[in-house]
């Protein structure tokens, strides 16, 4: 399979890769997929006091497009208003990275990752969930 | 001096020989005659170039020459095997006894005949090395049981199956015992008499033959072994495998045949040293990798290990100056691993992190090191990127973890 040059580039030059501490109030931290499946993304996102996404990490078990996926996604948050964060459609991804379809499942997984890093981040606040449903939660 | 990208995949395909290319090139350009030509010159040289590729076939694996059938490659021979056992002998039976790691030929042609009703089929499992037990084998017959198909060894993970014990069974028992053999002939010693084996399939480009030509080999004696064909045409090749033969690619079979029976005790010597330095490497500089199939009875150029927490599909991207192939699920459409793997009963997430080391005759030493520091750095990265990797470090079992995919 031939890789696109987007996902080649986030491959060998990943974005963001790392960890926050654990225990920063300020961090939300999504975990998505399963080990069985091929794919595991970490997702962790800094977000201030008025909901605004001011740094990302990421770490993944996966296949190059996970990988691209999630170094991606740290790119794209950042900066973002949770709200708008949240709105963000795996197409995006799909489009942005060129994934062909059998690749599509890493673009979803980003997503969620998105969804469930801030439901943590929420949880964290005391505020209620967000309306769409986590896929994951904290490991 | 090293040359990339290094082709480390022998298990797929095979360079051809220079002195195997040389063989045939007379026979792609002024001998170019049909060996079905009984009337005149070209017709005869290539005839008598067949019948000296028969003879170098057989004498690789104790055979008679006559006891060997051209065809298109192992694919079809396993097709011809199956198939054609169970048709010639549906009135004595119509099961099957096979294995679940045994190559997709086989397993796809036992499907056909269990769709189309014409057999029932017994898989048999296999142990976490690979092996099928003899045991297992003898309590699946039945009197209904025609056809034994155990391959000699596997083309991911390299292990050799206890042919020579259910050859023996086989034989004890009176049922027709096939073995796809082609990634063990001329890597290892294959005698079909020794073997007990009445059918084998062999396939060209696994011995530094040409792609595109293969052979079956089909017990005459002891016992006379029949099959139905599955091509009809000319009656070419005794009326078992109709269709002008493949002349050139014939002569490259068995050049390639007489070489690797010639060159084996040396040739496998020095791809064993390889692969144990390739290994001992590997196992110096990381931690948490395991070796997939068995320690010993295994394929000397194949070396088959799962890197833990990394995912095989993003190694082998990794790896872009090497041709070695993964059973990671990325790697093929279905987003499935590797079904030889998880048939070792080993967890999935390894199946994912599994890497095929395929060494073969142009390998060498410096190629080896090459490999073995791309792979130390390769794994390491993406380990540092990996969440199981840091989760496995911070102590947490990550079988514990409820993961929600």
């Amino acid at each position: 399979m031939a890789y696109s040059d987007k996902v080649i580039d986030h491959y060998s030059n990943p974005r963001n890769v790392g960890s926050f501490g654990k225990d920063d109030a300020s961090v939300g931290t999504g975990v998505v997929g399963a080990p069985e499946c091929g794919d595991v993304m970490k997702l962790q996102l800094k977000i201030n006091d008025s909901g605004v996404i001011e740094d990302a990490r990421f770490k993944t078990f996966g296949c190059g497009s996970a990988i691209a996926s999630s170094s991606y996604v740290t790119e794209l948050v950042k900066g973002k208003h949770i709200d708008e964060a949240i709105a963000i459609k795996n197409t995006t991804i799909v489009k942005e990275l060129n994934l062909p379809p059998v690749k599509i499942h890493c673009s979803v997984l980003a997503e969620d990752a998105i969804k469930a890093a801030i439901a943590d981040w929420k949880k964290h606040k005391g505020e209620a969930a967000p309306t769409a449903p986590a896929k994951a939660n904290e490991a | 001096m090293l040359k990339l990208p290094i082709y480390m995949d022998n298990h797929a395909t095979t360079r051809i020989d220079s002195r195997v290319l040389d063989a045939m090139m007379p026979y792609l350009t002024d001998k170019f005659g049909n060996a079905a030509s009984r009337n005149h010159s070209f017709g005869w040289e290539a005839e008598e170039a067949v019948d000296k590729g028969r003879n170098q076939v057989a004498a690789l694996i104790g055979a008679k020459a006559k006891e060997i059938i051209f065809t298109s490659g192992a694919t079809e021979s396993d097709n011809l095997a199956i198939k054609g056992v169970l048709e010639f002998y549906k009135d004595k039976g119509n099961h099957i006894i096979t294995c679940v790691t045994e190559h997709k030929a086989v397993l796809d042609s036992c499907r056909a005949l269990e769709r189309t009703g014409k057999a029932t089929v017994t898989y048999l499992p296999v142990d976490k090395y690979g092996q099928v037990d003899p045991d297992e084998v003898r309590k699946a017959i039945t009197d209904k049981t025609v056809l034994i198909t155990i391959m000699w060894a596997n083309n991911e993970i390299g292990t050799i199956h206890k042919i020579h014990e259910i050859g023996k069974l086989a034989k004890e028992k009176g049922i027709i015992f096939h073995c796809d053999a082609v990634q063990a002939i001329g890597k290892v010693p294959v005698d079909v008499e020794k073997a007990g084996v009445d059918i084998a399939s062999i396939s060209g480009h696994k011995l530094y033959g040409p792609k595109g030509v293969g052979a079956i080999y089909i017990r005459s004696k002891g016992p006379r072994v029949r099959v139905t064909p599955i091509i009809d045409g000319g009656g070419h090749e005794r009326g078992m495998r109709s269709g002008t033969l493949n002349v050139p690619g014939i002569v490259g079979l068995g050049a390639a045949c007489e070489i690797a029976g010639r060159e084996m005790a040396e040739e496998t010597e020095r791809l064993l040293s390889l692969r144990n330095k390739l290994h001992a490497g590997l196992s110096e500089r990381l931690d948490e990798i395991y070796l997939n199939g068995h320690p010993t009875e295994r394929l000397p150029g194949n070396l088959n290990m799962s890197f833990a927490y990394v995912e095989g599909e993003s190694l082998l991207m990794g790896l872009n100056d090497i041709a070695v192939s993964s059973g990671s699920a990325c790697t093929s459409a279905t987003l499935e691993p590797s079904y030889v793997i998880r048939a070792l009963g080993i967890d999935d997430e390894l199946a994912h992190s599994s890497i095929r080391f395929g060494l073969g005759r142009f390998n060498t030493e410096e190629e080896v090191d090459f490999v073995t520091g791309r792979v130390e750095r390769e794994v390491k990265r993406l380990r540092e990127m990996s969440p199981l990797y840091e989760m496995a470090k911070e102590g947490i079992d990550l079988k514990s973890v409820n993961w929600k995919s």
